[in-house]
C-alpha cells in the first residue's frame, strides 16, 4: 500500500516537473519584479490590497502581451510588518531571485530597512510607504508612490486659511503615524506662516475616550478649528466624542481615515468634517476634465470585480509603483537597472491613480500637495469640495 | 564522570566550529551569508538566554527587551554621539546589567506563572519606550544603524576584505566575525556550566529549596544568570544592529521575545549546542517556507506542533537520546 503511494506521489512530481519545465520554456526571459509587502502582520490593511492590486495587473499586462514583448513575473514575499524581515527578502530579491526591479514596502520602517541594500546592490526600488524621510534625502535608487503627510497637512493648513481659520487645535495620536503627521503639521506651520497652533494635544492608540483633551482644545482661547491626526479606531473616537461634546467649530481628519470603514465606526457624528483623501473615494464626482478620473475609475471598477472586495487607496500606491515601473521599462528599451533608473527619474506627466507624476533629480515623489483632494462627509458619504 | 561530561562539551564546540568554518564551502549565494550572520548573531543570544531557562530553571519572556535595548544603545552612541562601536558595545552590556540585576533582584522572587509575567512585563516596557520616544529612537519608523567599526576599521557587509592575503566579500567577512562571536559566547557559557556556579544553578532548577538548605544562595544566583543572560542579549542585539544596518522597535517586540524563548524550548532545554540548532531551524524554516506564500504559517505551525508532540524534550537531547539507545542495542546484540 504504502510503495503505491510513493510510487503515485513519485509519477505525480515527474508530471509537475515536466509541467514546471513547459512552463519555463514558454515564458522564456521574463522582467522579473520583485515585491516584498506586509500582507500578514499588523500592517495587513496595507499590503494585502497592494499584492492583489500587483498580482491583477501583472496578470493583465502579460495577457496584453507584457513589456517589451517580454512576459511580467511577480516574485513576493510577504515581510509581516517586520522590519528585519524585509531586509532579509530585499536582500533575496537582488542576490538570489536577481529580480530586475522592486516594487513594496508596505511600511516605512520596512522600506527604510531594505534602502541600504538597495541602494547598495543598486536596483530601482519603488515604496509603497509614506513619510518624507524615504525620498528625502533624495536617495540615487529609491522612489516612493504615495503623497508624504508632509503634503496631508499642507493641503488641510491651505484649505483651513482659504477658509479664513488660523487658530488651529491640533490633537494626535502617538503611533507611528500621528506622531510624525504631527510633527510634519507644527513644520509646515512653520513654513506657512499666518497660521498657528494654539493647542496640541495627543491620545494613546488604545484609549477609548479622547472628551479630556477635546475640552482642553475647545476652551482654549481663540481657537478657530480642530485637527485630528491619527490612524485606526482612535480618530473614530475622537469624532464620536467631538459630537457628544457638541463642538461647533470646524473639523478636519487626515488622510489616515480616508477610508469607508471609518464612516461606519464614526456614523452621523462623521457629518461635516473635512480631511485630504486620494480621488479614489469619489471617481464619480470628478469632473470629466479631471485627467485622473478615467483612471481613478478603471482601477476601481477593475479592482472591485476581480476582487470582490472595497477598493483601497493602499492598494492604489501599488498600482502607481507597478505602472511607473512598466512606464520606466519601456522608455528605457530594456531592464538595464542604470537605464531604468534615469527613466524613471525623467517621468513626468504620468496619470495615475494616486496623482499625476512629475519626477526629477531631486524629487523621487513627483506629487504635489494638490494630489489630496479635499472631501467633506455628507449624509454618510464622501463629498469633493475641490 | 565528569569528565566524560565536559568532554562532550569540548566535543560540542569543536563541532560546533567545523561546522561554521565548513559552511562558507558549500554556500555560494551572498543571501545565505547574510542569513547565516543573522542567525549565529541570534544564536548567540540564546545561547545566553538557555542559561537562565535551561540551567536555572526560571523564565524570561521579555529577552528581546533586552537584545533592542543593547542595540538601539549601541545605534543612539554610535550616530549621534560618534562614539567608537565598541565602547558603545560595552557600555551599552554594563547599563544593561545594572537594569536586569535592578529588576531581577525583586522579579526572581517570583516563580511559574508570576515570573513569567513580570519578565513579560519589563519586556514590553521597553518596546513601548522605544516605540514612543520618537525624537530619540525614531519611534515606530526606526533607525539607520553605522556599520561595526573597530579602531577606525570598519565591517560593513557591502565592503571588500582582504584576511590572510585572500580577497572576501564584506558578507563572508560579517559571517566569519559572527562566527567566532558564537564560538566565545557558546565557550563561555560552557564553562560557566561546569563551574560552581553552573553546579549551584542546576541545583536551583532541581528543588529550590533543597539548593538552600544545602547552603546555596538561590536569589544571588538565580539574579546573577538573569543579568548574564541579558548581556548575552545586548550584546548580540549591539552586533545585530551594526549588521543589520536599521532597526526598528520589532528587536525587543514580544513576538521576538517569544521567538527566542521558542528556540530554547525547540532546540533542548539545557543543550547549548541544541539551542543553537533551535535558532538555525526558526530562522531557516520560513526563508525555505516561503515559496508556499499562504500555507506558510500552516506549515509553520504545524512543524512546530508535531515537533513538540514527538520530540517534547527539543531536537538536539531526543536525537542524541535515540543513537545512544540504538547504540546500547547493538552493543548488547554483539555480546
Amino acid at each position: 500500500m504504502f510503495k503505491k503511494i510513493t510510487r503515485r506521489a513519485g509519477k505525480l512530481t515527474a508530471i509537475a516537473a515536466a509541467g514546471l519545465l513547459a512552463m519555463n520554456v514558454q515564458a522564456a526571459d521574463p522582467i522579473r519584479i520583485g515585491s516584498f509587502l506586509s500582507v500578514t502582520g499588523p500592517a495587513s490593511f496595507l499590503g494585502d490590497p497592494e499584492l492583489k492590486t500587483l498580482e491583477m495587473y501583472v496578470e493583465k499586462i502579460n495577457k496584453d502581451g507584457g513589456v517589451l514583448g517580454r512576459q511580467l513575473e511577480l516574485v513576493h514575499y510577504d515581510d509581516a510588518g517586520n522590519a528585519s524581515k524585509a531586509r532579509n527578502f530585499a536582500s533575496r530579491l537582488i542576490r538570489s531571485d536577481r529580480v530586475d526591479i522592486i516594487v513594496g514596502g508596505s511600511t516605512t520602517g520596512a522600506t527604510m530597512a531594505a534602502v541600504p541594500m538597495v541602494e547598495q546592490a543598486k536596483i530601482p526600488f519603488i515604496s509603497l510607504a509614506g513619510a518624507v524621510v524615504i525620498t528625502s534625502p533624495v536617495k540615487k535608487w529609491v522612489f516612493k508612490t504615495p503623497q508624504t503627510d508632509r503634503m496631508a497637512a499642507e493641503r488641510v493648513l491651505n484649505d483651513m486659511k482659504a477658509r479664513g481659520l488660523t487658530k488651529v487645535g491640533l490633537i494626535s495620536g502617538t503611533g507611528g503615524f500621528g506622531s510624525s503627521g504631527r510633527e510634519q503639521t507644527l513644520a509646515a506651520v512653520q513654513e506657512m506662516g499666518g497660521i498657528e497652533i494654539v493647542a496640541d494635544e495627543t491620545y494613546g492608540g488604545s484609549d477609548t475616550d479622547m472628551t479630556a483633551q477635546l475640552t482642553n482644545i475647545r476652551s482654549t482661547e481663540g481657537v478657530q478649528t480642530i485637527l485630528n491626526f491619527g490612524f485606526g479606531q482612535g480618530p473614530a473616537i475622537v469624532t464620536r466624542n467631538y459630537a457628544q461634546l457638541g463642538i461647533e467649530l470646524p473639523f478636519y481628519q487626515s488622510h489616515g481615515v480616508a477610508s469607508d470603514g471609518f464612516l461606519e465606526l464614526a456614523g452621523s457624528s462623521a457629518d461635516g468634517l473635512r480631511l485630504p483623501a486620494s480621488p479614489l473615494l469619489v471617481p464619480e464626482s470628478l469632473p470629466e476634465s479631471d485627467p485622473q478620473k478615467p483612471v481613478v475609475e478603471a482601477y476601481k471598477s477593475e479592482y472591485e470585480a476581480r476582487w470582490n472586495s472595497k477598493v483601497s487607496t493602499f492598494g492604489a500606491y501599488a498600482y502607481d509603483g507597478l505602472m511607473l515601473a512598466v512606464e520606466a521599462i519601456e522608455k528605457a528599451g530594456s531592464t538595464d537597472k542604470e537605464a531604468v533608473r534615469d527613466a524613471l527619474e525623467s517621468i513626468q506627466g504620468h496619470v495615475g491613480v494616486t496623482g499625476t507624476f512629475n519626477m526629477s533629480a531631486d524629487d523621487h515623489n513627483g506629487l504635489e500637495a494638490d494630489s489630496f483632494r479635499i472631501l467633506e462627509v455628507q449624509d454618510g458619504g464622501w463629498k469633493l469640495i475641490n | 564522570m565528569m569528565a566524560s561530561f565536559s568532554q562532550f562539551r569540548l566535543k560540542g564546540l569543536v563541532f560546533l566550529a567545523i561546522v561554521i568554518f565548513a559552511l562558507p564551502l558549500f554556500i555560494t549565494n551572498p543571501f545565505h551569508y547574510g542569513l547565516a550572520t543573522q542567525i549565529a548573531l541570534i544564536a548567540g543570544a540564546v545561547v545566553g538566554l538557555n542559561l537562565l531557562v535551561g540551567f536555572a530553571g526560571q523564565i524570561s519572556l521579555g529577552h528581546a527587551g533586552f537584545f533592542g535595548m543593547g542595540a538601539y544603545f549601541s545605534a543612539l552612541m554610535t550616530s549621534n554621539y560618534g562614539w567608537s562601536a565598541i565602547p558603545a558595545l560595552v557600555v551599552g552590556a554594563v547599563g544593561v546589567a545594572i537594569i536586569a540585576w535592578a529588576v531581577g533582584r525583586p522579579i526572581l522572587r517570583l516563580k511559574g506563572h508570576y515570573l513569567s509575567m513580570a519578565t513579560l512585563a519589563v519586556g514590553f516596557i521597553i518596546a513601548i519606550i522605544l516605540n514612543n520616544e520618537r525624537e530619540i529612537t525614531g519611534g515606530p519608523d526606526g533607525m539607520p544603524v553605522p556599520p561595526f567599526d573597530v579602531f577606525g576599521w570598519e565591517l560593513s557587509p557591502f565592503g571588500q576584505y582582504s584576511l590572510f592575503g585572500m580577497e572576501i566579500s564584506g558578507d563572508l567577512a560579517w559571517y566569519l566575525f559572527a562566527g567566532v562571536v558564537l564560538l566565545v559566547a557558546v565557550w563561555l557559557a560552557q564553562n560557566l556550566i561546569d563551574s560552581p556556579i553552573g553546579r549551584a544553578l542546576r541545583s536551583v532548577h532541581g528543588s529550590e529549596v533543597a539548593a538552600s538548605v544545602v547552603g546555596v544562595n538561590t536569589a544571588k544566583y538565580k539574579s546573577l544568570v538573569f543579568v548574564i543572560s541579558a548581556v548575552y542579549a545586548s550584546v548580540m542585539g549591539a552586533l545585530y544592529g551594526h549588521f543589520q544596518g536599521f532597526i526598528t522597535p520589532s528587536v525587543a517586540s514580544f513576538d521576538f521575545s517569544i521567538l527566542l524563548i521558542t528556540m530554547v524550548v525547540l532546540g533542548g532545554m539545557g543543550s547549548t549546542i541544541g539551542v543553537i540548532i533551535g535558532a538555525v531551524v526558526l530562522e531557516v524554516l520560513p526563508q525555505v517556507l516561503a515559496d508556499f506564500q499562504e500555507m506558510e504559517m500552516v506549515m509553520f505551525g504545524l512543524i512546530l506542533m508535531l515537533t513538540m508532540i514527538f520530540m517534547p524534550k527539543g531536537l538536539l537531547p531526543t536525537l542524541t537520546g535515540y543513537l545512544n539507545k540504538r547504540r546500547a542495542r547493538s552493543a548488547g546484540g554483539d555480546a
